[in-house]
């Protein structure tokens, strides 16, 4: 078959099987999201994010760690392009393992998060009664937290470390997903497939896990890409106050932190972590709207 | 009516309840030995035993939460490690700081915001739109207390526009008696013009800094609205018996979004009380994320406690302001 031919197979109004018609979906979307230069601009950015993470042994030029005090706060340009910070590490290639924290705090975020919001949201809205009160209400608690302000008391009380910070991002970050959930839930509940699946005798698990939550997924695959750039931020907020990583380990928050006593006269030492952490959240930003863009376009 | 207040009432103090809930056990899974921070670690195990017994750390989990949360209802959040005063004086003290800053950035994004997101709906997908876009874009990317080093760095340090960290020249600090704590307030009171202009010459800078976020967020909100509005029937009306496009746009449209613009307002203002936290950081302002982050830092729980809770009622009771706001001016929800 031609290009062409794959094309109109696939964008075929009257798909002959279900694999066609769940690549034809995947394929429009696609095409809407391809279409959108700044989503894929976002796609870029998220994209060179993980390479460095994943390359920045190869592609740092210096250990992170090693410090040469004789070259402290050296300016951008020879050897170290961008520097060197108060105790002559190379400020270049901490930005580069610094990208393993973030990516590493969006990855268990990513993971935990959605799924704990979709399972509690699911919970509550298929089953109704107490059970959703509780933990609706339990939900509304958490959201009257500042998010900020709730994972620092948590990190603060729990102590530092980047294992307590995802535990304490995690636990600010997962009331709006289930509210999320819990209204497309109420909205799916209520239809005819439902109904038929019932009556067709599917347990409530199947029901909850097979037919309901499915249907969750592109809401909250939107909204849980728009919210990294918030759990990117409040992440380095953690660093910035010292709650982040242990020293010395690279961690951008920090970093700033590190350059802040010497923002008159070395500028740069805080300036370069603040820009790469602008730069993964935007990428995060246009990321989400495309998505939300191509996959839903009601909330535009 | 009755019935529906009642439930408000029953919703809000169960979630007043929760964060209470939460408060405390963060409090109590701190590793420190709050009896050892009283009597300090030569104490004998008798006067150990004694202040545990003082404390109340020696009844039930439940007695202790209850015992807090009797406390709470009568103002009460304990003393200060720290600080070494009640809590509840040293939040009386930092939050009127807050409020300044808060509301001052809320008035600037408000100011900005609402104008420039009527213009990029009115301009949808052309040059004013996309400016827009960007600027809110950075807004929602760039790190606040780095943006804020930046903007010292610049305004500050380089330019000298504005005054430095801190809330006054230190000489001018306790020259008008404290009524408000709004140091703005409070000087004009008094009619102290060089108070006033160092106040306002020290809030400029943070209060621009969180003002951008807050701007970044109430346009594109504004934005979105307009551009609902546009599309209605009755705009084309108004355009067809010849009104103004100004008329139009600034009269009729803008008219129709003001209720859920407040709403925005509100919430705008909420997510400062948050942003301020690492904002006041950054400036060395005096206000309730410094008290905040600095009781955190030397694990001085009580005040934790005490500042978070106040920080979430204040969260709380913006929420409910918005739900009761929208009821009001809504009238298809009366």
């Amino acid at each position: 078959m031609t290009i062409a031919d794959w094309h109109d197979w696939l964008l075929d109004e009257a798909p002959a099987s279900p694999l066609q018609a769940r690549l034809g979906r995947l394929y429009a979307t696609a095409r809407l999201f391809g279409g959108n230069r700044p989503a894929l601009l976002g796609l870029a950015l998220v994209g060179l994010l993980a390479l460095v993470a994943a390359a920045a042994p190869g592609l740092a030029r210096f250990d992170p760690d090693a410090q040469d005090l004789a070259l402290r706060l050296a300016a951008p340009g020879g050897g170290h392009w961008l520097g060197t910070d108060d105790l002559g590490r190379d400020i270049l290639s901490r930005l580069l393992y610094g990208s393993r924290v973030t990516l590493g705090v969006v990855v268990l975020i990513a993971a935990i998060v959605p799924p704990l919001g979709l399972l509690i949201g699911c919970v509550a809205g298929y089953c109704g009664g107490v059970i959703d009160a509780a933990l609706m209400r339990t939900a509304d608690v958490f959201l009257a937290f500042p998010r900020l302000i709730l994972a620092l008391a948590l990190v603060a009380a729990l102590g530092p470390g980047i294992d307590h910070a995802v535990l304490a991002i995690a636990l600010a970050a997962w009331p709006p997903y289930a509210r999320l959930a819990r209204a497309e839930t109420l909205a799916l509940s209520g239809r005819e497939f439902i109904a038929a699946a019932r009556l067709a005798g599917a347990s409530h698990w199947r029901l909850l896990l097979r037919h309901i939550a499915p249907l969750c997924l592109p809401s909250l695959l939107v909204r849980a890409s728009l919210d990294m750039a918030g759990v990117i931020l409040i992440a380095a907020g953690l660093g910035f106050l010292g709650l982040g990583v242990a020293p010395p380990t690279a961690e951008w928050g920090a970093m700033i932190a590190a350059g802040r006593s010497h923002m008159l006269d070395q500028w740069w030492v805080a300036a370069a972590p603040g820009l790469a952490i602008a730069a993964a959240c935007l990428g995060f930003n246009l990321l989400g709207e495309g998505m939300r863009d191509a996959l839903d376009p009601r909330q535009r | 009516m009755l019935a529906r207040l009642a439930r408000l009432l029953a919703t809000v103090g169960l979630t007043l309840l929760g964060l209470l809930l939460v408060t405390f056990l963060i409090a109590r899974i701190v590793p420190i030995d709050p009896v050892l921070a009283v009597v300090g670690d030569r104490a004998s195990s008798a006067v150990y035993a004694r202040a545990r017994a003082e404390m109340g750390l020696d009844r039930p989990v439940w007695v202790q939460f209850a015992r807090y949360g009797a406390m709470v209802l009568h103002g009460d959040f304990g003393r200060s490690a720290l600080t070494r005063s009640p809590v509840t004086a040293d939040i009386r003290r930092f939050f009127p700081a807050t409020i300044e800053l808060a509301t001052l950035a809320t008035l600037l994004g408000l100011i900005l915001g609402v104008p420039a997101g009527v213009v990029a709906a009115a301009r949808h997908n052309r040059w004013p739109d996309h400016v827009l876009r960007i600027v809110g874009l950075f807004g929602y990317s760039v790190p606040v207390f780095w943006l804020g080093l930046m903007a010292l760095l610049l305004f500050y340090a380089d330019l000298g526009w504005v005054a430095g960290p801190g809330r006054l020249d230190p000489w001018l600090d306790g020259v008008v008696p404290t009524r408000s704590g709004l140091l703005l307030l409070d000087s004009a009171l008094a009619g102290n013009g060089r108070v006033f202009a160092s106040a306002l010459a020290h809030l400029a800078l943070p209060a621009a800094v969180l003002g951008y976020f807050s701007l970044a967020y109430i346009s594109r909100m504004t934005r979105s609205l307009m551009l609902e509005q546009l599309g209605q029937d009755y705009i084309m009306v108004a355009r067809a018996k010849g009104l103004s496009e100004r008329r139009v746009l600034w009269r009729h449209a803008l008219g129709n979004v003001l209720v859920p613009l407040a709403t925005v307002a509100t919430l705008a203002y909420a997510n400062l009380l948050e942003g301020s936290v690492l904002t006041e950081t950054v400036f060395a302002w005096p206000g309730i994320g410094s008290y905040i982050t600095g009781s955190l830092l030397s694990l001085d729980m009580n005040a934790v406690m005490g500042g978070t809770l106040v920080v979430g009622a204040a969260f709380i009771f913006l929420n409910l302001l918005v739900e009761g706001v929208y009821r009001r001016l809504d009238p298809r929800l009366r």
